[in-house]
């Protein structure tokens, strides 16, 4: 009896760590599109720069990849936050100026070539077998097992506690005011003299930094990675997560990323145990239709998602 | 020599992206979005293609029997018209189901997030209805024929780019000498001001995404061909399309093709230099190179 509830509680930390990592990417894309509008579509890329980065400076030497250097896990962690923020510096740059379709279009063109990179620079990344021996925070504790996903746990919720609260008090100070000007009605925001591509790029890096320290986490958590690991399918699901909780609200993304984390789990478990092992991929293919016909569905009659922005004019005239 | 057999497979290979890249230019310039659901308008008309071509080939015995030195039967002609219809009709019903209640003026990027969906949901259905194995309209070996230089093209690649190039400018007179082209270009140019002079708009979105998805089939039945089908083609395809609408200029249909052929030829190039590992970088390098240099692109008028 015991034994069995130390194993549902051991596979809900487990899930938890996965959905909260999923809700740290939220919270990045939230950034970049819920509160300056900003259409990334290449979000598995720049999670896929930070997991490679902290992944080749974290791991024991090997001649399969660059590195590893062994460094600490946190020096890892920073380190994707900073590569995946160039790069999103980079891609904001060349794009921010130009119509937003051409943002959506070269981040989509970014994914690509991040994954081909990881795919075929095998003296960088390993190749198709991916990085393993990755060092898991707690890892002296993997053999117990509920201990080992509850500390891990503890720490993601740690982190996205953390970004959250900043997050949070940034965008109600007078930047996040300024990004959501300049959302609305970018020509009354630049009247008043406000540089709408200098704030734009400074919301989309640190989207895209957040988003690293996401793929770095998760990358740790599990040990392993793979460049498979980061395809379309998972900017679709991040899109879907924050869609769905309600774009322009921390707390929607993080709930999103609960719920459509779940359904997934829930829908893959249904699937492994209605289908013979033959048809498993075939009928897991059904997943991604409902996904895309969700998103599509919350767009078109509850675009706001189920929490929404809130609107706060100021914090002295009353709510509705 | 190498270097003209490169200029061969650039110019087939162009020839391909053109037929998805005009789609992607119209929808850009009249509908006002990019469309990431365009790929999977050319995975769709080549399934519908290979079922039809199937049926055919099982119904009417001959339908197969192919047409000179070339390895396509009049069943599979047929059958890419039929599919032709069938895509722009699926088009359409996109446009009705999806798009258009989205509403087409001021947010358009949720109109591009709803693309995006709408790509993922039905490239997964395809994977469900055919299953991810490819799939072949024959399995014949066509033997390449010298063309001189040292270039070396299959009867089937010669016909593929006639038809191409055909198709290109078939489009490229509707628009320019018809009245109906009259109307597009009225619409992409302004919406009201059209709406105005007594352009039915709704019927030219209609025309416009029934031409895109018919274009899109002919890339995908060539891509089959000249590969195979499977239900992620056209979304690897996607970014060489966007690449060449960009590159040639939004909006015009001879600078896509133009594009396309940049890109094409680069993607021999690279596939003959760096490796046909590569081949999917030089689209994002082209993309890259022409937002760094002209946003505009060759021949388009905005940004």
């Amino acid at each position: 009896m015991t034994a069995d509830l130390a194993g549902i509680l051991t596979y809900g930390s487990f899930f938890l760590v996965t959905a909260l990592s999923y809700a740290i990417l939220c919270l990045g894309l939230n950034l970049q599109w819920g509160h300056t509008g900003l259409f990334n579509v290449g979000i598995a890329g720049f999670v896929a720069i930070g997991g490679y980065t902290s992944a080749i400076l974290t791991t024991p030497a090997s001649d399969q990849h660059l590195g590893g250097f062994g460094l600490p896990i946190a020096v890892g962690w920073i380190a994707a936050m900073v590569t995946a923020g160039l790069a999103s510096a980079l891609v904001g740059a060349l794009t921010l100026r130009l119509r937003s379709d051409y943002l959506a279009i070269t981040t989509f063109g970014v994914a690509v070539v991040i994954h081909l990179v990881a795919l075929n620079a095998q003296r960088l990344t390993g190749g198709p077998f991916g990085i393993g021996f990755i060092p898991r925070p707690f890892g002296d504790l993997a053999d117990k097992p509920l201990l080992f996903t509850g500390l891990n746990l503890a720490l993601v919720a740690a982190i996205l506690l953390v970004l959250a609260l900043g997050l949070e008090r940034l965008l109600h100070g007078p930047w996040g005011r300024v990004l959501r000007a300049i959302r609305e009605d970018e020509k009354a925001a630049e009247a008043l003299g406000k540089s709408p591509v200098r704030l734009r790029l400074e919301a989309f890096t640190l989207g895209g930094a957040i988003m690293g320290l996401a793929g770095a986490v998760h990358g740790h958590f599990i040990g392993f990675i793979a460049p498979d690991n980061y395809q379309s399918g998972l900017t679709f699901q991040v899109w879907a997560m924050l869609i769905v909780g309600g774009a322009g609200n921390s707390r929607g993304a993080v709930i999103g990323a609960v719920i459509v984390w779940g359904l997934w789990s829930v829908s893959g478990l249904a699937i492994g145990g209605l289908f013979p092992p033959a048809d498993q991929a075939r009928a897991s293919s059904l997943q991604l239709v409902a996904i895309g016909s969700m998103l599509v569905a919350m767009l078109l009659f509850r675009p706001g998602g189920i929490l929404g922005e809130r609107t706060i004019v100021s914090r002295w005239v009353k709510q509705r | 020599m190498m270097t003209a057999q490169v200029l061969a497979d650039g110019v087939l290979d162009g020839a391909m992206i053109g037929l998805g890249a005009a789609g992607v230019t119209l929808t850009y310039s009249i509908l006002r979005f990019s469309n990431f659901a365009h790929g999977e308008m050319l995975t769709a008309g080549a399934y519908a293609a290979l079922t039809v071509s199937g049926a055919l080939g099982s119904l009417l015995a001959g339908s197969a029997e192919p047409i000179g030195d070339t390895s396509i039967g009049w069943g599979l002609i047929a059958a890419t018209c039929l599919a032709m219809g069938f895509t722009a009709l699926l088009a359409i019903v996109l446009d009705w189901l999806v798009f258009a209640r989205l509403g087409r003026k001021a947010t358009s990027i949720t109109v591009v997030m709803a693309s995006f969906g709408a790509s993922m949901a039905l490239r997964a259905l395809v994977e469900f209805a055919f299953t991810s194995s490819p799939a072949y309209f024959n399995r014949d070996m066509q033997i390449a024929v010298p063309i001189g230089l040292g270039m070396r093209v299959t009867p089937d690649q010669v016909a593929l780019t006639v038809f191409s190039l055909f198709l290109i400018i078939l489009t490229h007179l509707v628009l320019t000498r018809t009245q109906v082209g009259r109307s597009m270009r009225a619409v992409s140019e302004n919406p009201a001001l059209a709406r105005l002079a007594g352009v039915d708009v709704a019927k030219v979105v209609r025309i416009t995404w029934a031409l895109g998805g018919a274009l899109a089939t002919g890339a995908g039945v060539m891509l089959g061909l000249l590969v195979q089908i499977r239900p992620g083609m056209g979304f690897d395809l996607l970014l060489p399309m966007f690449a060449a609408a960009i590159v040639g200029g939004i909006g015009s249909v001879p600078g896509a093709f133009c594009g396309a052929m940049i890109v094409g030829l680069g993607e021999a190039l690279t596939v003959a230099i760096v490796g046909p590992e590569w081949r999917a970088a030089l689209a994002f390098c082209a993309l890259i190179a022409v937002l760094l240099i002209k946003p505009s692109g060759l021949f388009g008028a905005r940004a």
